[in-house]
């Protein structure tokens, strides 16, 4: 869906669903994500269908995502830390 | 910033809560680092993007206390502010509150949402989430992108992306049939601050040089796809057509966002024009609530000029409120701010007019496209309940759970309202606004518990 234009420097590992994952450091969760070709953050509560980031700055709550065990954080304002935990909010 | 810069240069305490990462908001969003790393971008968004930087140079110099990725959670009635950390629930993650003597709300606009058939499926999103990214992070959209709607931002983005190389497999141009004959009369003032016109029409050049398919009198759009976009189906002319698409960009103008003065009680009208709520306002930004004031684009929506000029205006009338200067002094120091304002205020009522939203993009014909995102209420649920004799969104809410989720119906509201308004042919001014409640944004218990 996103591309990057040069290849970064810096970087950091996060974890995404039990996956170790080199990404920018500086990026939101949100962008790291995008960026890595996972669109689908979580399912939607009501029909279960998949759902992604939408206005990236904080104001739609789309992308709500498990982040270091607390649930509906959103991705897109959340900054990418180094062994950060991020799972998708889809129920079993 | 503006009206920071303005508030410490007459001495009174200042604290700036911002719930994005860094200054700039959303228009000179990441601007530091921009400038800092990645020149050569920052040089190609333009002469304006120069002058936010050294904006926020003075505003990180002004002496203001600034807290970037603070949310704010409630305001208590005595201007007792509560925030938040915006980027984790964390316990920890310092909850605050602070006495304020004045509150200045400067929270900006925000994209109007623009429901359509599929436009929960992952791949689509407003035009701005593409500028957030290239601003933020340096990103830009990969594959096919389709544009679609209507408004100066679309175009001004549409061309960012064409400079990268962006692959744009087609513009859908929805805006209003007529709009410019309607706008005509108010071009000869428009043509006072016509340098905002000239861009838009290079830009306009621009998108239809590259050869990009542009299509307008568009019917419908549907976004098709499951776990990911695949294609767009437009309807035009009573036809049927599909375009390959990786991403949907979608814009359909900006809208003031109100959660915090509606939260505090301000009192809003209907700006019939651009269908939108805005808060009522003097000429000093004041509100109908004591000691609280507001400034840029969560009022009237007018860019960024006027919301700096709107800033200095609103500090100017608080350094004279708290008794700092007279009434005569501070109408002298605004006589600048004025004159600024008034330089770019000519076009707007043309431009308003000129892209004011279609019907048929404010609420979806087809009556299964959802209103409401977080609990996917569709058109069709609204409308028979509204049937039922419901007229106050607050009970509409109460039926149906249309605006109760997670965005607290920043996405649905004003569809809401348009379509109660519809139904019982009357003005969006009669039918009113969901209750906007405490916390405006979701905190947990565990940060709650937090607070002494």
């Amino acid at each position: 869906m996103f591309k990057k234009q040069y290849e970064s420097h810096e970087s950091v590992s996060i974890i995404f669903e039990g996956k170790r994952l080199n990404v920018e450091k500086g990026l939101t969760v949100a962008a790291a994500l995008l960026v890595s070709g996972n669109t689908v953050f979580r399912a939607s509560v009501v029909s279960g269908e998949p759902r992604a980031p939408y206005c990236m700055m904080g104001v739609c709550f789309e992308c709500l995502i498990e982040i270091d065990g607390i649930p509906n954080q959103r991705a897109c304002m959340a900054p990418v830390r180094e062994a950060m935990k991020i799972k998708r909010q889809i129920k079993p | 910033m503006a009206a920071a810069i303005t508030a410490r240069a007459h001495g009174l305490s200042v604290l700036v809560l911002d719930e994005q990462p860094s200054a700039g908001g959303q228009i000179f969003r990441n601007i530091e680092t921009l400038e800092a790393t990645r020149n050569s971008e920052f040089i190609k968004l333009g002469k304006e993007y120069e002058f936010g930087s050294s904006l926020v140079r003075r505003f990180k110099k002004s002496g203001a206390d600034y807290f970037s990725d603070r949310s704010v959670w409630q305001i208590d009635n005595n201007l007792q502010i509560h925030h938040v950390s915006a980027s984790s629930s964390k316990n920890n993650s310092v909850v605050s509150h602070c006495q304020a003597k004045r509150l200045l709300i400067a929270v900006g606009a925000m994209e109007r949402p623009m429901p359509l058939p599929g436009w929960t499926i992952p791949g689509v999103m407003p035009c701005t989430a593409a500028d957030v990214l290239y601003k933020s992070s340096g990103f830009i959209p990969d594959g096919k992108v389709v544009l679609a709607g209507s408004g100066p931002l679309l175009l001004l983005i549409g061309c960012r992306l064409l400079d990268v190389g962006v692959h744009v497999s087609a513009f859908l141009d929805t805006s209003m049939n007529g709009a410019l004959l309607k706008a005509l009369p108010l071009l000869p003032n428009a043509l006072r601050s016509h340098k905002y016109l000239t861009r838009g029409l290079s830009l306009l050049w621009k998108i239809r040089k590259a050869g990009i398919p542009f299509y307008s009198g568009i019917q419908n759009i549907e976004a098709l796809g499951s776990s990911k976009l695949e294609k767009v189906r437009i309807r035009k002319s009573g036809k049927s057509f599909d375009v390959k698409a990786d991403l949907l960009l979608l814009h359909n103008g900006v809208v003031p966002n109100v959660q915090i003065t509606r939260n505090l009680g301000c009192e809003h009208r209907w700006y019939d024009v651009q269908r939108y709520w805005e808060p009522i306002v003097d000429n000093w930004g004041n509100t109908s609530v004591d000691d609280v004031s507001i400034a840029g684009d969560c009022g009237r929506v007018a860019g960024a000029a006027i919301s700096e000029a709107s800033g200095h205006l609103a500090a100017l009338e608080t350094v004279y409120q708290l008794g700092i200067i007279s009434q005569t002094e501070r109408d002298k120091l605004s006589r600048t701010h004025r004159i600024e304002l008034a330089r770019h205020q000519h076009v707007r009522p043309f431009l308003d007019k000129l892209f004011q939203p279609s019907k048929k993009w404010l609420i979806p014909e087809d009556d299964k496209t959802l209103a409401c995102r977080c609990e996917e209420v569709n058109v069709s649920e609204i409308r028979e309940t509204v049937r039922m004799g419901i007229k106050d969104p607050d009970r509409l809410k109460s039926m149906t759970r249309c605006g109760m989720g997670y965005c607290q119906a920043r996405m649905c509201g004003l569809t809401v309202s348009e379509i109660i308004a519809e139904e019982n042919k009357v003005s969006p001014e009669e039918i009113g606004y969901f209750r906007v409640r405490s916390p405006i944004r979701p905190v947990t218990l565990g940060q709650v518990a937090e607070i002494d």
